[in-house]
């Protein structure tokens, strides 16, 4: 039999059923991870930096236990890697990168985006990393240090981007409409207006 | 074998693909490079066992750092931290 010829349809519904009967997974637990998978989208972990930059006991929290934090906001984590969350400070950058495939904290981004899994990026990241920011026309100060995360195996990272200057006394959801997928993957900055 | 932060180590040179099939988290560019232990992350099932459905005993996972300047002539950022399981690293040499 050759899979790749057969429906994949029925293949599905074929490997659906088994996977019932065994009692491994149920057609319910499926479709719950479906809708979860279909649901994640940055602005979740969008609002966890906004959260970050006006609570300081959630900040301590993302950086302790990034996955913890993502479940206190309504993230569902269950079956998910840990998360990692990785702080931007005065002088230190962070982007990441899968070398190796495309590792991306899916729970609180939703799917990468097509140019993280191209192999330009992933080749290209880790090697020259401001050259990478420079096209995406994030100009890093040359005393700015950049920190390269390749994300290789069981955890997933995102950034914590610094606070933009000009957003005091802005509420968490107006700041939150700043955070960008390419925020928290370190290529670009969020910035006010 | 838990190794303390600021432990120097060394990814095995080593290339179980050139055997045969092998799923691998160990990047090419890092293998028989020097770094350092920044902490332990956890312990995972071996992914290598995993992708063959094979028994997979618990693994522990580090973030190594490493010199950018030292994986590539005048490239590289400034710091480069990847997660390494610990049956890859070795005494440095």
């Amino acid at each position: 039999m050759n899979l790749a010829a057969e429906d994949g349809r029925a293949l599905l519904a074929a490997v659906t059923a088994l996977l019932g009967e065994k009692g491994l997974v149920s057609p319910a637990e499926i479709a719950e991870r479906i809708a979860v998978t279909e649901t994640a989208s940055p602005a979740q972990g969008a609002r966890m930096v906004a959260k970050a930059w006006t609570d300081p006991a959630y900040r301590a929290l993302m950086l302790a236990d990034g996955t913890a934090a993502a479940e206190a906001m309504g993230a569902f984590m269950r079956g998910s890697p840990p998360l990692g969350v990785l702080a931007d400070e005065p002088g230190l950058h962070h982007v990441v990168v899968c070398t190796l495939c495309s590792c991306y904290p899916r729970a609180v981004l939703g799917y990468p985006p097509f140019w993280f899994k191209s192999t330009g990026y992933r080749a290209r990241t880790v090697r020259d990393p401001r050259g990478v920011l420079a096209e995406w026309g994030t100009i890093l100060p040359d005393a700015t240090r950049i920190r390269v995360v390749d994300s290789t195996a069981d955890y997933r990272w995102m950034v914590l981007p610094e606070r933009p200057a000009g957003t005091e006394g802005w509420p968490e959801e107006a700041l939150a409409g700043l955070v960008r997928a390419s925020d928290m993957i370190g290529v670009t900055l969020p910035a006010a207006g | 074998m838990t190794l303390a932060p600021g432990t120097a180590v060394r990814v095995r040179d080593s290339w179980p693909e050139a055997e045969g099939p092998a799923h691998i988290r160990t990047p090419h560019y890092l293998r028989g490079r020097n770094g350092t232990v920044m902490r332990l992350l956890g312990s995972f099932p071996n992914p290598e066992d995993i992708a063959f459905a094979r028994p997979a005993p618990l693994r522990e996972l580090y973030h190594v750092a490493f010199r950018p300047a030292e994986l590539w002539p005048g490239g590289g950022g400034d710091e480069l931290l990847v997660e390494i399981y610990e049956h890859w690293l070795e005494e440095p040499r």
